[in-house]
């Protein structure tokens, strides 16, 4: 009798995996570099291609890396936020732009307003696959110490900033 | 006067030993990449890889940029002489065990490489112990008196 | 208007199933005479409410109209009439609508073709097939439906996609849903039989007809969707383990299995349990096929557009239907009882073997399928399981079941002896070791993988041959005579049989021998592969009625002789701007020679990939052999006694002779 339980009991445990798939994103790729330290590299200023730029810079504080591009889409939904933010002052924002021409980064900057402390350029996209960048908008939450707390993956939204990033930023800039 | 004609000769004669050998290789088409070990080790890491964009590709596939970036990448590790395993490691490092098509052995795939065998080991020895059991059985129950009549009667009928 | 009218025409569908799916099932556990006769009815009103909601969304495609939504995404003025028409199913929507179609055709289908069942059982198969049709189309009036307007009407649509654009599109997803669907008819019967109380060989015989007919239309779907990837994706794959694809090969290989348990149930009364759950687990896989296709749960090329309320939806739908019938199964299974005894050693031991390997199989593509959900979900990372691990896990799990198909036809019914059987095979067995052995060695290449597909090929091949030749000696008569004298479901057998063999030596020869170079060609360039050479003969810009295409030419000669002229293209569809690649193929039995453009270079010279496919075209020709199989097994004389059996009179489960 039990035995003809058995694909039922097999069917209900999919099913419940099934349920609680309907909430994950299958295409999301999480990051494997979260508690790992910030990779380095030495990338040309946006401003001034003269100068360079480069994580070790900004240790000691806690710091926004937001990886942006002019011919992102998405990138202009959390332009106003990051603006804003930078704005407010709460945290540094960086930025990374990501196979993009100088002139076309300058102008969109120009038209959208420049929330960046600082942009590294990265023309051949070699330093994002080095932090793992697979689609623009990407931004990391780095700490004091140059370790990845956090990494969101697309735009930046409202609730995101309020629920996760800004208590995070809060948390680390008091260790 | 002597030494620049001869100069001039040789020079003519080379150029046009250039010419007629480029003319003699224009038919033979050459390889996309010319180190072709190394394009072979790419195609092979390709096939095997995801590429992060699609909707379920391999790098080999796909015409995604990033496809292309992370192609070329790993073709420069290939032409520095690092191994599979190396250049696997390389991207899981940066995009996590996702980038594998084939899932690496871990405790949290256990399961997922051993179950179907291990589901098989089961069902083949369910299989025998049932088969053996149902031989166990009593042998058919013999026929009642009435049942052997009836026998009788359907066999007799049908000659 | 006319969508307006389709859109009615589903309500009212659904009012019939409402009817369809109550009324026959109550009737039947009641005897109500009336209310079961309701049910052939209602099979053939609810096919013509469908059939008109179908032409009105292929009438507002022909006609281009476009303050329909679903025509809008899916559409365009330049599309050709055919794909117009083909994209009728060429999204979420529509795909649903077709589905509902075929249903509904499977069910007035069985409703001519069930005077010689009981009445009860005609009623619960018909009512339980309404019920299905209930969720479909209670799904496609709530959350998609493809009569939703767009206000304002869209000034051109959005195209249907380019991959879609074949006529491979036209039949394969029909073919497809013909089997998936089909297998509905099997589930009705097995939910029926448990509702009577009545499993028995008569039942089996009924079912089997449906069930090998639903099996022979998947078959062809899924060798039509394998070719189609072959020619239109441009690299030469043709399985990609693609979690769509394995949603209609799961079904496939409980299909297989149930044909071949139905066979025992109907001739030695045995497996009953097994059988009846394999019927409600090959349909259970079809309806979650469709849900793995439309929820957004995994990622897949084939994904239609998807949204959480679709998924919450056609969840709760398996849950309903799928957890329903195994309830029933575990409440009823127990009383369905044992058949005939047999021995550790006879067919029904091999059949029954093959059952537990085939399950095994289907069980194994599900976990792999899913599991990168299951370690998302407890939160242990994010994985991809793709063709590495499916090729390297399914082949050991198949090569048993393979093998043991030269074993299964020869063994006794009942009782047989292994020491008799090896006797009958050994020469098999030799012929097919030395051929996996000898064959690559000559072709210059060994893997074990080459080996193992070598060895079971012939080992079909060998044992088939034994079993005819075995079969088909003896009295002197002429050879005609003796071909017809087994019946047609035995050659149906003995064809599906070596169509595997013809399938698994194709996949082995393919896969082990193949090669491939990519080059750089300017006209007049050559490039050699496989003893060809391949002429670059430059590339011409040509315009489609929706697309613009550069073509390029390629001379194969072999020592100076023409073979043929490959034309592949690479096109771009204006609408969504969308570059595609067209193979150029020529395709033979020996060998498939392939090659696609790639990139245009400097120079006017293109990047261009060439392949060398030895004996691929084996793999479909093996498919439609298993199907031609099948057909030959449904054309079997005793399916058409069904006017003999109405004679000795309905509504009894009478036991009829083999």
């Amino acid at each position: 009798m039990k035995r003809f339980l058995l694909p039922l009991v097999i069917f209900l445990t999919v099913v419940g995996f099934l349920a609680v798939g309907l909430k994950l994103d299958p295409r999301e790729v999480p990051s494997p570099l979260v508690g790992k330290p910030a990779p380095m590299f030495n990338l040309p200023r946006l401003d001034n291609p003269e100068k360079t730029i480069s994580p070790k810079d900004l240790l000691g504080q806690v710091w926004l890396f937001n990886v942006w591009a002019s011919w992102c889409g998405a990138c202009r939904e959390e332009h106003p936020i990051l603006v804003a933010l930078s704005k407010s002052g709460t945290v540094p924002l960086y930025g990374m732009d990501y196979k993009d021409t100088r002139q076309d980064a300058q102008q969109w900057l120009e038209q959208g307003g420049n929330p960046y402390i600082a942009s590294a350029m990265d023309t051949d996209g070699r330093v994002g696959i080095d932090y793992g960048v697979y689609g623009v908008p990407e931004t990391y939450v780095i700490d004091k110490a140059g370790v990845i707390a956090y990494k969101q993956i697309g735009p930046v939204t409202e609730e995101v900033l309020r629920d996760k990033i800004l208590p995070l930023v809060k948390r680390l800039q008091t260790q | 006067m002597k030494r620049i004609f001869r100069l001039t000769a040789v020079f003519c004669f080379l150029l046009a030993i250039n010419a007629w050998a480029q003319e003699a290789s224009a038919g033979e088409a050459r390889p996309l990449q010319e180190n072709a070990a190394v394009e072979a080790q790419v195609q092979r890491l390709s096939e095997e890889l995801r590429c992060l964009v699609c909707q379920n590709q391999t790098l080999a596939d796909s015409h995604a940029e990033l496809a292309e970036d992370l192609r070329q990448e790993i073709r420069g590790m290939a032409a520095k002489g690092m191994s599979d395993q190396a250049i696997i490691d390389y991207l899981v490092v940066r995009y996590g065990d996702f980038v594998r098509y084939r899932p690496p052995l871990k405790p949290s795939t256990l399961m997922l490489w051993f179950g179907p065998f291990a589901l098989l080991l089961a069902g083949v020895v369910g299989l025998i112990v049932m088969l053996r059991r149902r031989a166990k059985q009593a042998a058919d129950a013999p026929l009642s008196v009435d049942e052997a009549n009836k026998v009788s009667e359907l066999l007799n009928k049908e000659s | 208007m006319i969508p307006e009218i389709g859109h009615f025409a589903l309500i009212l569908a659904l009012l019939v199933a409402l009817i369809q799916g109550s009324f026959p099932i109550i009737g039947a556990a009641r005897g109500n005479a009336v209310w079961m006769g309701l049910a052939r009815p209602a099979a053939r009103a609810q096919f013509l409410l469908i059939a008109v909601a179908f032409l009105c969304l292929a009438y507002a495609f022909a006609t281009m109209d476009y303050s329909v939504t679903y025509v809008a995404s899916n559409s365009n003025s330049k599309l050709p009439l055919q794909y117009r028409i083909a994209a009728v199913w060429g999204g979420h929507e529509g795909s649903l609508l077709l589905w509902a179609m075929i249903l509904s055709i499977w069910t007035v289908s069985v409703s001519f073709f069930s005077k010689h069942l009981p009445d009860a059982m005609r009623a619960r198969i018909i009512g339980v097939m309404g019920l299905i049709s209930i969720g479909f189309l209670l799904f496609m009036l709530t959350v998609s439906n493809p009569f939703e307007r767009l206000i304002p009407a869209a000034m051109d649509g959005r195209d249907l996609n380019p991959l879609l654009q074949d006529p491979g599109m036209v039949f394969h997803p029909p073919m497809l849903y013909m089997g998936y669907v089909g297998f509905s008819v099997a589930f009705a019967f097995a939910i029926a039989a448990l509702l009577g109380g009545e499993l028995d060989a008569a039942w089996a015989r009924w079912s089997r007809p449906w069930t090998t007919m639903a099996w022979v239309f998947l078959t062809t779907g899924i060798m039509a969707g394998s070719n189609w990837a072959y020619y239109e994706l441009g690299w030469g794959g043709w399985w990609f383990w693609d979690a769509v694809e394995n949603a209609s090969f799961m079904p496939w290989l409980v299909g297989t299995a149930l044909i071949h348990s139905l066979a025992v149930t109907e001739k030695r009364g045995s497996f009953k349990a097994w059988t009846v759950l394999l019927a409600i687990c090959a349909f259970s896989l079809s309806l979650l096929g469709t849900f793995l296709v439309r929820s957004g749960v995994l990622t897949s090329v084939h994904a239609f557009a998807t949204d959480p309320r679709r998924g919450l939806f056609i969840l709760a739908f398996l849950v309903v239907v799928i957890g329903g019938s195994l309830v029933l199964f575990a409440w009823r299974a127990p009383a369905i009882g044992r058949g005939g005894k047999f021995d550790v050693v006879s067919r029904e031991s091999f059949l029954l073997a093959n059952n537990v390997l085939l399950a095994v199989a289907a069980i194994s593509v599900l976990f792999g399928t899913l599991y990168p959900l299951f370690l998302d979900a407890l939160g242990l990372g994010k994985i991809s399981v793709g063709p590495p691990y499916f090729d390297t896990v399914f082949a050991p799990l198949m090569a048993p079941a393979l093998f043991l198909m030269g074993v299964g036809p020869i063994a006794r019914w009942k009782q047989s002896a292994l020491p008799e059987l090896a006797k009958r095979l050994r020469w098999a067995f030799g012929v097919s070791v030395a051929t996996a052995i000898i064959l690559p060695l000559l072709l210059g290449h060994w893997t074990p993988m080459i080996g193992l597909g070598l060895f079971l090929a012939f080992w079909i091949f060998g044992t088939s041959a034994n079993l005819i030749y075995q079969r088909l000696r003896g009295p002197e008569l002429p050879l005609m005579t003796r071909i017809m004298s087994p019946s047609r479901s035995w050659w149906g057998m003995v064809v599906a049989h070596l169509g595997i063999a013809v399938f698994t030596l194709g996949v082995t020869v393919v896969k082990g021998f193949e090669s491939e170079i990519a080059v750089r060609m300017q006209t007049g360039d050559v490039a050699h592969l496989a003893g060809f050479d391949f002429t670059f003969e430059g590339v011409q810009e040509i315009e489609g009625p929706n697309y613009s295409s550069s073509r390029g030419q390629i001379r194969i000669t072999k020592n100076g002789v023409e073979r043929t002229v490959l034309m592949p293209e690479k096109r771009v569809y204006t609408v969504q701007n969308m570059p595609m690649t067209e193979a150029g193929i020529s395709p033979s039995i020996i060998h498939d020679l392939y090659a696609s453009l790639g990139e245009p270079l400097d120079g006017g010279a293109w990047s261009v990939r060439i392949y060398h496919k030895p004996m691929v075209e084996w793999i479909w020709v093996g498919c439609l052999m298993m199907a031609f199989g099948g057909l030959l097994a449904l054309s079997d004389r005793r399916y058409r006694m069904k006017n003999r059996i109405k004679a000795t009179g309905s509504g009894n489960a009478a036991e009829v002779s083999v």
